[in-house]
């Protein structure tokens, strides 16, 4: 009697999101686990965008400010590096509207914005200072200035979503819905936001996932469970799912502690890298598509990762 | 949980008409509603009055227009294999066959009409001497059924078994042989075969009817039931399931639970 190979038959599949405005680029689609191309498709491989501030981050350790020396100042020139770099994806973060910082104006965040678009020929996420009623003033203003460049704009919350879809309604954009690390509600907010009709590929969920270490099996398993979930059906977690990685590696003591202070672990720079890069790697394998790493040396490795991934492994 | 719409059968009495009268609003107008109201298939009945020899083109007449206006698969349902192979014939979409017995000879009719036209088939856990008391006894027919199946290539998830509810007012017995009767179904194979059954049987004749198939169909989710033939006009019938899915972990909760469950 011949053998039956048993494959998991999945029902459904995950959204297929664009991030440019041509099309190009996208993201989400898959019709299986993760890598699994011999039960399903995987036609979208991960992204990998790289963060620009618009204000020189004072906490980086000097390891990850070494590759962007003389442009952390300088937004336009900082995000063309991350372009050299190999990023597929250009992360701005508005991180001047902090009312900590400079508290800056939704209008000059929004001609910052502009600007940076202006200067590169890659898609942009564009996420706000992280407080929710000045992130929905800044991405109002922002969303109208990039009016039709099918950015991906965030992060939208419970508080502040209806500002945020509107916006990305009004000027073609996806928006970045975040809840934290909480399956149930990141549901009900992709329903609300579905609710004042924006399309459901045009949203992508922020799980506010943890670095190694740092609870990245717990995030792992809600990113897995949320991933089943779609495969068998259930739409309002078929999304693409984003990773802010770098933000959370580079809070690790395992990064940012220096050869001095830890000799034991060995050298910092190896170490910090390879932190970002094995947060990534281990995300994709839960289902992440789009990941906001901050070293350009994690991009490069994490590209050599993927490469490998996807190769078909059908049959 | 998989439901079957039952409004589309020759039982009730706006079918009745509407097969005799040759009128199709009233088949579209279940078909639509049913589609509405979270049904994955429609069941097709005749119904007791249609002679022999005018089922087989009833059948395809109920088919036909029960599809055209709603986008569900039938559950083409009958005694009468002729007419369940003219529903066949026209159906698009992969179809239910309802239902065969563990009867050898009817196996042998039924088991490789579904596998000829890729149908799913529902096997009643019965044979000629009638519906089994026990649930020993049920889960050895639908062990026939299982192996009647296997042998004809047709996939465990096409096959629904339905351990065969009977009215609580007559039988009461039944209900928890039925209970264990599903809860053995999924150890025949693995994967196991699928469940379903007849749940408006459970309360024929008796006081609140829908008290009675809600309270049974939540009871039968729990022990296993993947389907159910019935009445989803029944509002709190389906806001019960969709509870259950929850309660179950079928389905991801969400505050908007009710709503997401209804909409497609």
């Amino acid at each position: 009697m011949a053998v039956t190979i048993a494959k998991e038959k999945w029902t459904s599949k995950v959204g297929e999101m664009v991030l440019d405005a041509d099309s190009s680029v996208k993201v989400g689609g898959e019709s299986t686990l993760p890598f699994l191309q011999f039960e399903g498709d995987i036609p979208n491989r991960p992204v990998l965008a790289l963060e620009v501030w618009d204000l020189e981050p004072v906490d980086w350790p000097e390891i990850l400010k070494a590759p962007f020396a003389g442009v952390l100042a300088d937004p336009v020139a900082w995000a063309k590096k991350n372009v050299e770099y190999g990023a597929d994806v250009v992360a701005l973060r508005l991180m001047s509207a902090h009312p900590d910082f400079k508290n800056a104006s939704p209008e000059d965040c929004a001609a910052t914005a502009k600007a940076v678009a202006d200067a590169i020929n890659v898609p942009m996420i564009i996420t706000g200072c992280g407080v929710e009623e000045k992130d929905a003033e800044v991405l109002e203003k922002v969303g109208e200035a990039l009016t039709g460049k099918n950015c991906l704009i965030g992060c939208a919350t419970e508080k502040n979503y209806k500002t945020v879809t509107a916006t990305a309604m009004v000027n073609g954009h996806s928006v970045i819905a975040s809840s934290p690390l909480d399956i149930n509600l990141s549901k009900q907010l992709n329903i609300l936001m579905t609710e004042m009709n924006l399309p459901a590929n045009r949203i992508a969920i922020d799980p506010l996932v943890g670095a190694l270490g740092y609870g990245i099996e717990y995030a792992y398993s809600i990113m897995e469970r949320a991933r089943i979930g779609a495969l068998m059906g259930d739409k309002m977690l078929a999304m693409p799912v984003i990773c802010f990685v770098g933000q959370e590696a580079w809070k690790a003591k395992e990064a940012k502690s220096t050869d001095d202070e830890s000799p034991e672990w060995g050298a910092q720079e190896r170490r910090s890298i390879l932190w970002e890069v094995l947060t990534t790697t281990t995300f994709a394998q839960a289902g992440g598509s789009i990941f906001v790493l901050r070293h350009p040396e994690s991009v490069k490795q994490v590209k050599v990762h993927l490469d490998k991934m996807m190769e078909s492994n059908a049959y | 949980m998989i439901l079957i719409g039952e409004r589309i059968n020759g039982m009730f009495k706006d079918i009745r008409e509407a097969i005799q009268n040759k009128d199709p609003e009233p088949v579209r107008y279940w078909a639509k509603r049913q589609y509405e109201r979270c049904a994955a298939y429609l069941d097709i009945n005749t119904g007791p009055t249609v002679e022999k020899e005018d089922q087989p083109a009833v059948m395809e007449w109920l088919v036909k227009n029960a599809q055209e206006a709603a986008p569900l698969p039938c559950c083409i349902d009958s005694t009468n294999p002729d007419a369940i192979e003219a529903g066949l014939k026209v159906h698009q979409g992969k179809a239910m066959i309802n239902s065969t017995t563990a009867d050898q000879w009817k196996m042998d009719i039924y088991i490789p009409m579904a596998a000829k036209y890729n149908a799913a088939i529902i096997g009643l856990a019965m044979n000629e001497k009638g519906v089994p008391k026990s649930a020993t006894d049920r889960i050895a027919l639908a062990m026939e059924i299982v192996v009647n199946c296997d042998m004809n290539g047709i996939p465990m998830e096409d096959l629904y078994i339905d351990p065969l509810m009977l009215p609580c007012n007559v039988a009461q017995e039944h209900g928890v042989e039925v209970l264990e009767t599903l809860r053995q179904i999924k150890t025949l194979a693995d994967p196991a075969p699928r469940t379903t059954m007849g749940l408006s049987n459970s309360s024929q004749r008796c006081t609140n009817r829908h008290l009675i198939n809600r309270t049974f169909l939540i009871m039968s989710m729990a022990n296993g039931l993947d389907s159910a033939i019935s009445d989803v006009d029944d509002d709190e019938l389906l806001d019960a399931v969709a509870a259950a899915n929850i309660l179950l972990n079928k389905e991801i909760y969400c505050d908007s639970f009710l709503k997401t469950f209804r909409a497609r």
